[in-house]
């Protein structure tokens, strides 16, 4: 294997690990609730769309990001209606999110700016461009921890530090307010949180907002970090993915971290190794790194690494009376 | 919610519910149409005619039907047993390559109709096969079988491309997919069904895995509502509980029902691959399995109701195409919107207006 370059491939591990981190983070929330999410994606989608367009006319990235959010949010509103108050099918209500994202955004982008559901490319001042540390340059030269410094640690935009602080925020949220026990309970044993005089609907909901929130960064970070506009379809599976990771994780946020970048760096690892060979083994297929996280998620679930305990609650709509 | 367990008449809950779902769908979707500045009416005369205006338009809008009623009919046997089957893309996919297998086995010594029987099995088999161990996770390990069949979906593309990219590939070309079959391992167009209703068939793919279709429309009957196995199915859908006291096996159920549901959407892989291109091709089932999701809700799981989804979303289908090319402003796309839209109101909201018209069933019985 000729010139391994572990620091660009933890570079790009990093890049690519930031909308799982967001977007397992918010299914972290809901599904600790009780409410499945498998519209994660959709919501990625919407928000990244959302940012686009209101980036490329404002000329704000700022602007771009709280788009985003409202947009998802909104339709974070729409899963929860259909989840919570009408008690629908959750997994339904989900599909119908994906399908709804991938074709409105497309239809809009299209009859918007007529360019195949592409948004037109922003400027540089319209996104979050990287952050350059102090001293990142000089270092650079220094030896393995000074390329680290300057590749790894240094030289990204705002969102990706948001997503590392989102993690121990999600965790102080989940397990040191009174709102985290009261929404960890309400996907274990909405009854009892009931009985306690703890509206189930509106925990519910609030939970469903703090995924609207989270997946918001995620969809823009897509659109507007770390590219230069909305294309069609961008999320490419990637919300399937922080799924797995959230599974992968057994729905705690610190290991919801660790497994995003376990699956980012098998997505940056496959493409370091497009084209390369294996001494040995000859070219590694790449489809081998895409299917990976979702095999190894599969072993898991098989019980063969611990066993992933879902919250009891999760998918039952709760009905206060019988 | 009091209104929750007052009964309705069978007309309200398969009849007047799904139809003003359909209608909220239909007039949002036509708010969307209205919004990016074209006239709703005239895009729903021009989908109309698209779909259903001649021969060729009724044989395309009949092939993405028989996709659906596959697709449908493997979702709705797993929901009977109360499993959401979201992997029949997946499945479907790997049919494909079951159904490709004994195409390019056995097209070059015997006619269709020999070949035919093994397609069908080695759709069904491959498809079954990759419902097999989210199957087994569900029913051993008690894993959500919608997360394992959405895992499955995603592997199953994986290893299609590489198989295509790496085994299947027709060296020296570029193309991802097998060789064309010869005769002997492509399904007949059913030019003459069309001809018999007076139109001309054209260059639609309109061929016998139709007819497959119906018969396993009603192979589905009769085994829910009049086997034993059917019965056990719906058992466990109904109460899993009751079920397991009644003596009926959890894992064994499971399993089947699954194989089942693979199995069906594995032989949806005939219509495109045997029926259509006469080859495998990557991505060749285009989403139809997420489609069979929103077929099977409308369709409330039963195979007549499911002809009827599959035939409205094939004229979605075929419409759609002939709109996007009458309105270059309304891409595809809308297609996939629509559907998001029926999905949602005729099955995550199906009960949006339930309190509604129970109230008003109710004051209708007082006076």
């Amino acid at each position: 294997m000729e010139n391994l370059d572990l620091i660009s491939i933890l570079g790009s591990t990093i890049r690519l690990s930031i909308p799982l981190i967001f977007t397992a983070l918010a299914g972290l929330f809901t599904e600790r609730a009780g409410v499945f999410d498998i519209g994660l994606e959709g919501k990625m989608l919407f928000s990244a769309f959302g940012a686009a367009v209101v980036a490329y006319l404002t000329g704000s990235p700022w602007l771009g990001l709280a788009a985003g959010i409202i947009v998802s949010v909104l339709i974070s509103l729409i899963h929860g209606f259909a989840a919570i108050t009408n008690r629908g099918n959750q997994i339904v209500s989900g599909v119908a999110i994906n399908f709804l994202a991938s074709g409105l955004t497309a239809v809009l982008g299209q009859a918007w700016y007529g360019q195949g559901g592409r948004t037109p490319p922003l400027a540089t001042s319209a996104r979050f461009t990287e952050i350059v540390f102090p001293f990142a340059s000089e270092l650079r030269g220094t030896g393995f921890l000074g390329r680290f410094y300057a590749n790894v640690i240094s030289g990204h935009n705002i969102l990706t530090y948001l997503a590392f602080l989102a993690v121990p925020a999600s965790w102080w949220v989940l397990y040191r307010t009174r709102f985290g026990l009261r929404l960890r309970a309400v996907g274990e044993n909405p009854g009892a949180v009931d009985t306690a005089g703890i509206s189930v609907t509106w925990l519910r909901y609030r939970a469903t907002i703090c995924a609207g929130i989270l997946c918001g960064c995620s969809g823009t970070y897509l659109a507007i970090a770390q590219s230069a506009g909305f294309v069609k379809d961008m999320s490419a599976g990637k919300g399937f993915i922080a799924l797995a990771a959230l599974i992968f994780a057994k729905w705690r946020p610190v290991p919801v971290m660790l497994a995003c970048l376990l699956f980012g760096f098998l997505d940056a690892f496959a493409n370091f190794m497009q084209g390369k060979t294996l001494p040995g083994i000859g070219e590694v297929p790449v489809q081998i790194f895409q299917a990976l996280p979702y095999v190894l998620t599969c072993v898991l679930l098989a019980g063969f690494i611990g066993v992933a305990n879902a919250p009891k609650a999760g998918g039952v709509p709760y009905v206060k009376e019988r | 919610m009091s209104t929750a367990s007052v009964p309705l008449p069978n007309w309200i809950t398969y009849g007047l519910m799904p139809f003003l779902s359909l209608l909220t769908a239909f007039l949002i979707s036509g708010g969307v149409v209205w919004f990016i500045g074209e006239s709703p009416l005239d895009a729903v005369t021009l989908l109309l005619q698209g779909a259903l205006g001649n021969g060729e338009g009724i044989g395309f809008t009949l092939y993405y039907a028989t996709n659906f009623i596959f697709t449908g009919l493997s979702v709705a046997v797993a929901y009977h047993a109360g499993l959401f089957n979201i992997g029949s893309e997946g499945q479907a996919y790997l049919g494909g390559l079951g159904a490709a297998l004994a195409a390019l086995a056995l097209d070059n010594y015997v006619p269709w109709y020999v070949t035919m029987p093994f397609a069908v099995l080695g759709s069904a088999a491959f498809g079954a096969l990759w419902a097999l161990i989210p199957a087994w996770l569900q029913a051993k390990r008690g894993s959500h079988i919608v997360i394992t069949t959405i895992m499955f979906n995603f592997i199953g593309a994986a290893l299609m491309v590489y198989l295509l990219v790496h085994v299947l590939i027709v060296p020296g070309k570029m193309a991802p997919e097998t060789r064309v079959f010869l005769e002997g391992g492509q399904l007949p167009k059913l030019g003459w069904l069309i001809a018999l209703f007076g139109g001309k068939i054209g260059a639609a793919p309109f061929n016998m895995s139709f007819l497959i279709s119906l018969f396993m429309c009603f192979a589905v009957w009769l085994l829910i509502w009049r086997t034993k196995l059917g019965y056990e199915i719906r058992t466990l859908g109904a109460n899993p509980t009751a079920a397991a006291y009644a003596g009926i096996p959890y894992v064994r159920t499971v399993m089947i029902t699954m194989l089942i549901s693979g199995g069906l959407a594995g032989m949806m892989a005939l219509n495109p691959v045997l029926g259509a291109s006469a080859r495998l091709q990557v991505e060749f089932v285009g989403g139809a399995g997420f489609v069979g999701i929103a077929v099977s809700l409308m369709g409330r799981s039963h195979p007549l109701g499911i002809v009827l989804a599959a035939i409205l979303f094939g004229i979605l289908y075929q419409g759609g195409d002939a709109l996007s090319f009458d309105m270059p402003k309304i891409t595809r796309d809308m297609i996939v919107v629509i559907q998001g839209l029926v999905v949602l109101f005729a099955g995550a909201l199906e009960y949006m207006y339930r309190p509604a018209i129970v109230r008003v069933w109710q004051r209708l019985g007082k006076a």
